[in-house]
């Protein structure tokens, strides 16, 4: 396959054979990773801007450092969310960037659609890091490498995503990859976190999560953000541990080899107890090296497409 | 000056005519409709194989000024209008400041008469400065011309007061025009609550938040005895509402607009800005409800909600985006494409939804051919295409919700006033 593809905006608009090329590449950048000298100069030469606009250590970091193991070199920007509305708009910032020829924008927003909006506006690369509830789609690529790295394949597996499925980004870029890729999925949370017609997307849903683990080959546990108020309708902590968090006795119940992922940070016994997000099930902190190696390989095709584009002028 | 229009297809909806005739227009009025008029004229419009409609009358327009001239403004506005064969509109008083007192009312009045091209009759806030909480002098505001009431933008959610407004507004003869929205329902949503909301990761904006507010209005127009006036209905149980109470002889009114028969909300899902308006685009088969309820009569009258913005204010993350189209260049042709050219309704149809029951229910003497009335009348070419481009548009706002898209039938002449006020060049 040749990527031609110059932006990585969501796995909505990814093609099943997209997203196993992607995989297949970022396998071959997780090599690379284990070397004793663990960077390539696939990058050399190429600028990538992490434009955060919310507070995120996790995905940043894995950025720049897939960005650093590429050669390229990183510059960091946090604008203040707050200040978008008075100062530069989001164009503007863009704009800019694309002027200091940079080549990749790496790009996170608490609106849904701004990466892609930023992306019709621009012609260097731009990757989506997260944009409000819609897409976090390097998030969906490594806990889909992941699991096929550890089960094998993704088609026909049964999957749950238990959390706040209303207001995830995480849950939606699942639902569209695991789906394409021919998993089953299984969305479990109260309903009041459940958004209208997400059946429509090609998952089942639930309230029962003792139910939904039954047959399930992994369980992907979202971060329950009591941060956000502004809903007012959250349940509270602890009465959704007990119907909701993973625990060792739930698990007991569900399939020996269940696979417990989580995409970080954890709130321990809010989403999951201790024991569990330690235990031999989980590979919470393999997901995090992959995302390394995944990243890699976004922005090792963008940039590759870009290139493409430039020659054909 | 004279006008002679020869063998045009002439529609008048108020004389029931739809048949090749002459159409004089002298001293601003028109003077005669038949065959073979023999008179001499200055100017002569050969119109065979063209429509003559009655001008436009749209009922839902913000013009912008005084206070957003950035947008829009009277003249630019009522130019727009005449390009797409609005020579009568009904301008909104969300304006800065809202027109809720007779001095604003004043000032609006001496603006349009010194720099509308085309006729703009008023509206005036139901509450001061549309807050919903005090009414506007509402006899006054009559006296002083203003042909209806309404909060658009918002709906009034004190019962008892908008109650009241309807009890003196049926004592004043005048229309009650309602935005039916319960905000408390829409809160900050964005777009059409349901599988769009939840692909595209926006808060939804509930059919419910809509239709609840219609029934609520409709029961308090009925226990008041008043006319009431549904503005922009988007969604199928609004329809049924109106359709109820229409069966039941309730004095009750409404229209819709074009993007609401020609686009659904599957339009939104690539985060187009040009593609948000409140209430928004709904799902396929409420598109299919408002065809069917302008087909049967239940919606009575297609309006634009001509809703300038500037791009900065339209160019940005979706969800900070303002909401609002611009429609009056395009209104006409998009019902042509979709309503008419389809087989959905006739001419007549088009021009009673668009001409006739606007003036009726605005009980304004406008929207006819008959002899003896106001020149206001279109020439068109029903089949001709045409594509909206941005650079094409005059309003000085360019946010069409229609960009990009092949309409089929254009204005060539707008006549307004006896004058020819508009022609398409080419």
């Amino acid at each position: 396959m040749v990527w031609i593809k110059k932006d990585l905006l969501g796995l909505e608009e990814l093609t099943k054979e997209e997203i196993e090329f992607i995989l297949t590449t970022a396998e071959s950048f997780k090599e690379v990773t284990t070397r004793e000298i663990k960077k390539v100069p696939a990058l050399r030469g190429k600028t990538v801007v992490n434009l955060f606009y919310e507070p995120s250590t996790r995905t940043r970091v894995s950025f720049e450092v897939a960005a650093k193991r590429l050669s390229a070199d990183v510059i960091n920007i946090a604008p203040e969310t707050s200040s978008v509305r008075k100062g530069e708009t989001l164009i503007d910032t863009g704009r800019n960037i694309e002027a200091l020829k940079a080549d990749i924008i790496v790009v996170r927003h608490n609106a849904s659609g701004a990466a892609s909006m930023l992306a019709r506006h621009l012609s260097i690369s731009v990757v989506n890091a997260g944009d409000g509830w819609h897409e976090h789609p390097t998030q969906a690529l490594l806990d889909i490498f992941t699991l096929k790295e550890k089960l094998g394949k993704i088609e026909g597996l049964n999957v749950v995503i238990v959390g706040d499925i209303s207001h995830s980004r995480v849950a939606r870029s699942n639902i569209r990859g695991l789906t394409k890729l021919g998993a089953k999925v299984i969305v479990c949370a109260p309903e009041i976190l459940i958004p209208p017609a997400i059946e429509e997307m090609g998952v089942e849903v639930t309230d029962d999560i003792d139910e939904a683990l039954k047959d399930a080959d992994a369980v992907n546990v979202l971060r329950m953000q009591f941060e956000r108020d502004e809903e007012a309708a959250f349940p509270e902590k602890l009465e959704y541990f007990r119907n909701f968090g993973i625990t060792p006795e739930r698990l007991k119940k569900a399939k020996k080899n269940i696979i417990v992922m989580h995409p970080g940070p954890i709130n321990r016994g809010i989403e999951m107890s201790s024991e569990v997000a330690d235990g031999i099930n989980s590979v919470i902190l393999e997901q995090v090296t992959n995302g390394i190696a995944v990243r890699m390989a976004v922005l090792f095709l963008v940039a590759q497409a870009q290139d493409k584009l430039a020659v054909r002028g | 000056m004279k006008i002679l229009i020869r063998n045009g297809r002439v529609i008048d909806p108020a004389n029931n005519i739809d048949e090749t005739l002459d159409i004089l227009v002298e001293n601003s009025k028109i003077s005669k409709v038949s065959k073979d008029i023999k008179n001499s004229a200055d100017k002569t419009i050969d119109a065979a194989d063209k429509i003559v409609l009655p001008g436009l009358v749209d009922m839902h327009v913000h013009l912008r000024e005084p206070g957003r001239e950035d947008k829009e403004t009277i003249c630019s506005g009522t130019k727009a209008g005449l390009k797409g064969g609005v020579t009568t509109l009904l301008a909104m008083p969300n304006t800065s400041p809202s027109i809720d007192s007779v001095k604003t009312l004043e000032l609006v009045k001496k603006i349009i008469q010194k720099t509308a091209e085309a006729n703009v009759f008023i509206t005036a806030a139901i509450t001061k400065a549309r807050q919903g909480k005090e009414l506007t002098d509402i006899a006054r505001l009559k006296k002083e011309g203003i042909v209806a009431i309404t909060d658009d933008g918002a709906s009034v959610d004190n019962e008892e007061l908008l109650l009241k407004a309807l009890k003196i507004a049926k004592k004043e003869k005048i229309l009650v025009l309602c935005h039916c929205e319960d905000k408390s329902l829409s809160k900050n949503g964005v777009v059409n609550l349901g599988f769009t909301s939840t692909r595209m990761g926006l808060r939804g904006i509930s059919k419910e938040s809509e239709y609840k507010r219609v029934e609520r209005d409709i029961k308090l127009a009925e226990k008041a005895d008043s006319p009431i006036h549904i503005a922009h209905v988007s969604c199928k149980e609004s329809v049924e509402i109106i359709a109820l109470a229409k069966g039941k002889g309730i004095k009750v009114t409404s229209d819709t607009c074009p993007h609401y028969f020609a686009l659904s909300d599957a339009a939104v899902l690539g985060y187009d800005t040009n593609m948000k308006m409140n209430p928004p685009l709904r799902s396929k088969d409420d598109v299919g409800a408002i065809k069917k309820g302008l087909k049967n009569g239940i919606i009575d009258a297609i309006a634009s909600d001509h809703a300038p913005h500037t791009e900065n204010e339209k160019d940005i993350e979706f969800e900070r985006a303002e909401f609002g189209v611009i429609g009056l260049e395009t209104e006409l042709a998009v019902a042509i494409t979709e309503l008419v050219h389809t087989g959905l309704l006739t001419w007549l149809d088009l021009a009673r939804k668009m001409s006739l029951e606007p003036a009726k229910i605005l009980r304004i003497k406008k929207g006819t051919l008959s002899v003896g009335t106001d020149a206001d009348l279109i020439v068109l070419s029903p089949d001709k295409e045409w594509i909206v481009e941005k650079q094409n548009l005059i309003s000085k706002s360019k946010n069409s919700c229609f960009l990009g898209r092949k309409l089929k039938g254009s204005v060539e002449y707008t006549i307004c006033n006896g004058k020819i006020a508009y022609r398409w060049n080419s």
